[in-house]
């Protein structure tokens, strides 16, 4: 009796279920194989990096290991101009990128949710006012934004997680909005409400779950926006200098010349790692609109 | 009459947003730590211009009563003195203006028309191997980050191959004579090239996405069936009556596309020394320039409320079937 097990199965199998991972599609795996990865190298970061990334490293005749070509005195990707090694580096911004990315984009699809579910279910004027400050978030130019909190805020990677959580809420929100507008009229719904259900109740048991697969998919959108505005914030100088990220990495790499050295080594790891990751979630995406939207049949 | 109504109430909920914008612009470095009247005086100017900026800002004054006189400056263009230049924001800002336009243009009609043309090519060639590669391709280009691609096209092309200067926008010592002497001479255009190729890789995913999905729309519909039926050719269906339909869309997202470029300008700007609007916001909150850093974030924003307005309005005039609701 299937119906049965899935009504027994525990919170955590029902709320995956209720993801609805595109499995069936194979863009979708390739992207969450990805994720997969990146996650494991982030979790196990001291144990695949040779090196600490921030240290400076000598040859064995005691000079400064700096400049050095990909397998040159056994470093992998090479080191930089400071006599770092790349790969270990490389290693490390996979920590700072999920980071960022999965805290960023779990509050864009936290707060644009529950903005798109109190304005869709109440309407009126809450809905006015809530739609007017989306409108407001349209209106500013998010890069420049963050630039310019940066001027304001210590320099720290929350800061590009605090800029998002700010504006980057309008799109998910309008997107869910629209969908709790169809979902409120529907039968089952009006159903709850002669029953007797409260509005918190209809919202949480019926509309929610719901809305849950486009929530997902406005935040594996949002993963890449994040890592992606916190590589240029880096690139640009207003980025942790604590932290190694791969933004960090490629505004080092500018910085010090990397591009009239022909330093490929140091430059294009970083930025192919960012493509990746970015990447993997557009295909997951795709993956989610051909579950969400059938008739787009892409 | 109904879309005259509809433009209007549209214009002024977006002169709503202007406003809203500028409020927490004012807020925001009002508000910052430290000193309030960091925002207009830096401490080196002399005893006379803090006078004169005091007195022009009301920075003595209570905070709404520097909100009023903030919003009177700023309807007569006014926005302080910059720090390092030490010369009117309005002038410094207004001056960058152009270089950074001909670059988000330049580079965005090369993104439209290359675009339009690949996505309603792969919209026909629908299912085709040629389709499976490059759709994933076009994804990847949404996914990189502009600067990166910059750096890369730059130690190519600049220091490998020694094709293009590696960053500015004229030779030292060159003279053009005027406006258009200056951007169509070769060299002008020798500067241009990487940055606004840079730019336009990254924004033709847009055109070329939604052109395909519009296609694919519109080639279901019943007048392109009707078209067919009527026995005419391949390329007529496609070109004349399909595309032509599919891409009205595209071309108001070229406004929205617009606005999303001048953000992406930032760093791109940086990256090959383009002296515009971005490099200077980056340089003036490097150098805690705050007056020329709140007047470049200011004509930035208004330019992205100012492309949203023209993008709404040209979707409702140009689809008349979109409702005013």
């Amino acid at each position: 009796m299937p119906e049965l097990a899935i009504a027994r199965s525990g919170l955590p199998t029902r709320l995956f279920r209720s993801l609805r991972l595109p499995l069936n599609d194979r863009f979708a795996v390739f992207g969450l194989l990805i994720y997969l990865v990146f996650v494991v190298t982030a979790l196990f970061a001291d144990q695949i990096a040779p090196y600490d990334p921030t240290e400076i490293l000598y040859t064995e005749d005691y000079d400064l290991a700096a400049d050095m070509r990909p397998g040159q005195e056994g470093f992998i990707l090479g080191t930089t101009s400071l006599g770092r090694d790349v790969f270990s580096q490389l290693v490390y911004g996979t920590r700072s990128a999920l980071l960022i990315g999965v805290t960023a984009a779990f509050m864009v699809a936290l707060i644009g949710s529950l903005v798109g579910l109190v304005s869709g279910y109440f309407g009126g004027w809450t809905d006015a006012v809530l739609m007017r400050l989306a409108d407001i978030a349209f209106g500013i130019p998010f890069l420049p934004f963050v630039i310019v909190l940066a001027a304001f805020l210590e320099p720290s990677i929350w800061n590009v997680v605090l800029a998002m959580a700010l504006v980057l809420w309008r799109d998910t929100a309008r997107v869910i909005r629209s969908q709790v507008l169809t979902l409120r009229s529907r039968g089952y719904v009006d159903a709850a409400r002669v029953a007797g259900s409260s509005d918190a109740k209809i919202i949480l048991r019926h509309i929610a779950p719901n809305i849950l697969p486009l929530s997902f998919l406005y935040g594996s959108i949002a993963i890449g926006w994040a890592i992606l505005t916190e590589a240029s914030i880096s690139f640009l100088g207003f980025g942790d200098p604590e932290s190694i990220s791969w933004g960090y990495m490629l505004q080092d790499a500018f910085a010090s010349q990397a591009l009239a050295k022909q330093a490929y080594y140091w430059f294009v790891p970083p930025g192919l790692c960012i493509i990746l990751v970015v990447s993997a979630g557009f295909f997951i995406t795709r993956g989610y609109e051909n579950i969400l939207f059938p008739k787009l049949g892409r | 009459m109904a879309h005259l109504k509809a433009a209007l109430s549209r214009t002024l909920q977006l002169a709503l947003v202007l406003w809203a914008v500028v409020t927490i612009l004012f807020l925001m470095f009002r508000l910052m730590p430290g000193n309030p009247m960091a925002a207009y005086i830096d401490p080196t100017f002399t005893a006379e211009q803090q006078e004169a900026l005091m007195a022009q800002f009301g920075l003595d004054k209570p905070l709404w009563e520097q909100y009023v006189i903030y919003l009177g400056n700023l309807l007569q263009g006014e926005l302080g003195q910059s720090f390092r230049y030490r010369e009117p924001v309005a002038e410094r800002i207004l001056a960058l203006l152009p270089n950074t336009l001909i670059l988000t243009f330049t580079s965005l009609i090369i993104a439209y028309a290359f675009g339009i043309l690949a996505g309603a090519y792969l919209a026909w060639r629908r299912g085709s191997a040629v389709e499976k590669v490059a759709i994933p391709i076009v994804l990847t280009t949404r996914a990189m980050p502009e600067f990166w691609l910059g750096m890369v096209l730059l130690a190519i092309f600049s220091f490998w191959l020694g094709w293009f200067p590696a960053g500015g926008t004229r030779s030292a010592g060159s003279d053009y004579g005027g406006f258009w002497g200056l951007y169509t001479s070769p060299d002008f255009l020798a500067y241009l090239a990487l940055p606004a190729l840079t730019l336009a890789i990254y924004s033709q995913g847009l055109p070329l996405l939604l052109m395909r999905s519009n296609m694919l729309d519109v080639m279901k519909e019943d007048f392109v069936t009707m078209a067919r039926i009527k026995g005419l050719s391949t390329w007529t269906v496609v070109v004349r009556h399909a595309a032509r339909n599919a891409l009205l869309p595209v071309m108001t997202s070229f406004a929205i596309a617009v606005g999303y470029q001048l953000q992406g300008n930032v760093v791109v700007e940086t990256v090959f020394s383009w002296p515009g609007l971005g490099r200077e916001l980056v340089r003036a909150v490097s150098a805690s320039d705050y007056p020329l850093a709140q007047g470049a974030f200011l004509l930035i924003a208004v330019v992205v409320i100012l492309m949203n307005l023209i993008a709404d309005l040209l979707y409702s005039l140009l689809d008349p079937r979109v409702s005013h609701a």
